[in-house]
């Protein structure tokens, strides 16, 4: 804690309170209507319809549902990079419309799903502009601030976190899916967010850098008591890693609640349209979901 | 209750996740530096200090050859006394050192200009568009503002203002017209496919220059000659006053965009990946299609359409340094500005006293290059 003066650390403890007060609300959402306006806008269909809901200071919340169902929309929306043409959202408080993309920053971190990069970064490099809305802003810093050691100090943390420390040096379009995913990861974490948005961050990572991100996932939330909100598809890493899940269909909420409430074989099959097998984890309780198999049929 | 943005955002110095790492950050600093994972203040010094020492070279070297061949020594004395007086003391020396001094090194910083404001206009667009690929030439844009300042020749009206440097800005509007109907051509659903980029640029160009076409067909034929001339790629300019205001237009526009290196280094991970990073896209967008153009626009009134330096120079550039703008902007003037410095001193020499236009010595040229450095590149990677 070396070099940390006292406004710092009053307003370090002011946030610790702020995120670790349950009763918080992170994110308010009221009636938000969505849709890309391709072509003659008037015939477009609305991706997102009457979408309500809260998100409480410190929980992680799984977004899950079918293919186009909103879900990626829905946590762009969240980080503020699509506006919504209608309905009400705010942030700890602040409306959107009050917060400029640099105090967004400096609170949210967004993982998109989509990290292609044709210009060759290296990782390090990559990791370290995570860090660019945190930095002093003066007529300069778009241009030449440079980071200083505690950017560096960061970053580095930021990598160890994903396990990419050891790619530091290599180019970013040369990367596997996986550890281009990690590196984009890093980025974000190296922001220091207080709500970290993730689009299907397990989606290119084998089984061990899955379990990796699970953990480090808990861990932000229960160490720093980071608000996670994640996209995914896969039903059962939601269903074990998440306090609360949000179902979406066809741009609607169907269900808000514990994994309990939600991953249960008549909400899934309804939204899902087929058959699914619920049981229970053996190690935590919580439910796991299965393909039908090859006796069942695939229809409900 | 709102809470203030101040007291949401945690302090730097608290661990993202324990345990903390063996290294801090100046150690860790140290380690990146010396497996060159990291732009730093030193290598920028050392690669933009050695560029502009072989700009420097490059340049005087050049002002020997031409139609006249002036030895290195008559060149080395004319500078010195210029540099020494102030003003030009070409006493005791024969023509040979007017000929330097009137035509061939205002010829030569022409060429420096127009190949680093092209190279420094590559960079912005390849940033801008997401496209290692962007070209001003190959996107219709110097096609443009090439039309802008035809039309102002057609109309006689850039020449005549005085004191207003007419033929840049009528070459600014056309490229930045051109600019942005590319643009919104080629976007859809917040993305730039680089083949909707490069099929816009195509076809703008190809309409753009049936314009340039018609223009010069109902010109006068005397004039119309020297339009041709000037569209093919030509680096005279008729004084040192035309010339100052020359790089008043590109050193400005150049240190504006350097202004917003980093920010361009962000923008290359794509729109909204650079919002969420804390860029205001729109009008980072607005100012750098603003400089882009206005920069085309200079390059293009003064030199014509030389194509390919926009996209190569950068490519080579960030091969052998880096793709962090801090350092590739730079050092993109100084690569651009030395190649065609050299491309031109090839232009006047190889047929002399016959020079051809220097566009399509960079084009022969830029395409063998640009299939070299891709080969040396994949050896690279292996």
């Amino acid at each position: 804690m070396i070099g940390v003066n006292e406004r710092q650390l009053t307003s370090e403890a002011s946030a610790d309170a702020v995120v670790h007060d349950a009763s918080r609300i992170a994110y308010e959402i009221e009636s938000v209507r969505f849709r890309y306006q391709a072509g003659s806008s008037d015939g477009a269909d609305w991706i997102l319809d009457d979408v309500g809901f809260q998100v409480k200071a410190g929980e992680v919340l799984g977004i899950v549902g079918p293919n186009g169902s909103g879900k990626t929309s829905l946590l762009k929306i969240l980080a503020n990079v699509l506006i919504p043409q209608q309905g009400r959202l705010r942030l700890f408080g602040n409306g959107f419309a009050t917060l400029t993309p640099q105090d967004m920053a400096r609170l949210v971190a967004y993982v998109p799903q989509d990290t292609q990069q044709s210009f060759p970064f290296t990782v390090a490099e990559t990791v370290v502009m995570g860090r660019f809305a945190q930095r002093r802003q003066s007529w300069w810093s778009g241009g030449f601030g440079w980071e200083d050691e505690m950017d560096i100090a960061v970053a580095a943390q930021a990598m160890g976190a994903v396990d990419i420390t050891h790619l530091a040096q290599r180019l970013v379009p040369d990367l596997s899916g996986g550890e281009r995913q990690r590196t984009v990861i890093a980025r974000a974490l190296a922001q220091v967010p207080t709500v970290l948005l993730l689009d299907e961050p397990t989606a290119f990572l084998d089984l061990q850098h899955q379990v990796d991100i699970c953990r480090v996932i808990r861990q932000l939330k229960e160490e720093r008591g980071l608000t996670i909100v994640l996209v995914s598809h896969d039903l059962n890493l939601v269903s074990q890693y998440c306090d609360r899940i949000l179902l979406l269909d066809r741009g609607r909420v169907i269900r808000l609640g514990c994994p309990e409430e939600v991953i249960e074989p008549e909400a899934l099959e309804d939204v899902y349209r087929c058959r699914v097998l619920v049981d229970r984890h053996p190690g935590t309780g919580l439910p796991r979901v299965t393909l039908p198999g090859r006796s069942l049929s695939g229809r409900p | 209750m709102a809470t203030p943005i101040s007291e949401l955002a945690p302090s730097d110095s608290s661990p993202i996740v324990s345990p903390l790492p063996a290294k801090d950050g100046a150690e860790q600093l140290r380690q990146w530096k010396s497996i060159g994972a990291i732009l730093t203040f030193q290598r920028w010094v050392t690669i933009i200090g050695g560029l502009a020492i072989a700009s420097l070279i490059v340049c005087v070297l050049s002002l020997q050859f031409g139609a006249t061949k002036i030895d290195l020594r008559t060149v080395m004395t004319v500078l010195s006394r210029w540099w020494g007086s102030g003003v030009p003391d070409t006493a005791g020396i024969d023509t040979s050192a007017m000929i330097m001094f009137h035509i061939r090194l205002p010829r030569v910083l022409t060429g420096f200009l127009v190949g680093g404001g092209l190279a420094v206009v590559g960079v912005t667009l390849q940033a801008l568009l997401r496209n290692p690929l962007a070209d001003p030439y190959v996107l219709g844009v110097s096609s443009g503002a090439a039309l802008g300042v035809s039309l102002a020749m057609l109309f006689s009206i850039g020449t005549t203002l005085a004191f207003l440097p007419g033929l840049p800005l009528f070459g600014f509007v056309g490229g930045l017209l051109s600019l942005v109907v590319m643009y919104r051509l080629a976007r859809s659903q917040g993305r730039l496919p680089i083949q909707s980029v490069l099929l816009a640029g195509v076809i703008l160009n190809a309409m753009l220059t049936a314009l340039i076409m018609f223009i010069t067909s109902i010109m006068d034929p005397n004039r119309s000659a020297g339009l041709m001339a000037w569209l093919m790629g030509s680096l005279t300019v008729s004084n040192y006053g035309m010339l100052s205001l020359f790089a008043l237009y590109v050193l400005g526009g150049a240190s504006l965009l350097l202004q917003k290196a980093q920010t361009m280094n962000i923008l290359t991970f794509g729109e909204e990946t650079a919002r969420s990073l804390g860029i205001d896209t729109e009008r980072v967008k607005k100012r750098l299609f603003f400089l882009a153009a206005l920069l085309t626009g200079a390059v293009v009134s003064v030199s014509g359409m030389i194509g390919f330096v926009g996209m190569i120079v950068p490519h080579a550039v960030r091969m052998l340094v880096g793709s962090d703008h801090r350092v590739l902007l730079p050092a993109s003037i100084f690569a651009g500005g030395m190649f065609l410095v050299a491309a031109d001193t090839v232009a006047r020499t190889v047929l002399a006293p016959t020079e051809i236009p220097v566009g399509i010595v960079t084009a022969l040229t830029g395409g063998p290059m640009f299939l070299y450095l891709l080969l040396w590149r994949k050896e690279q990677l292996v």
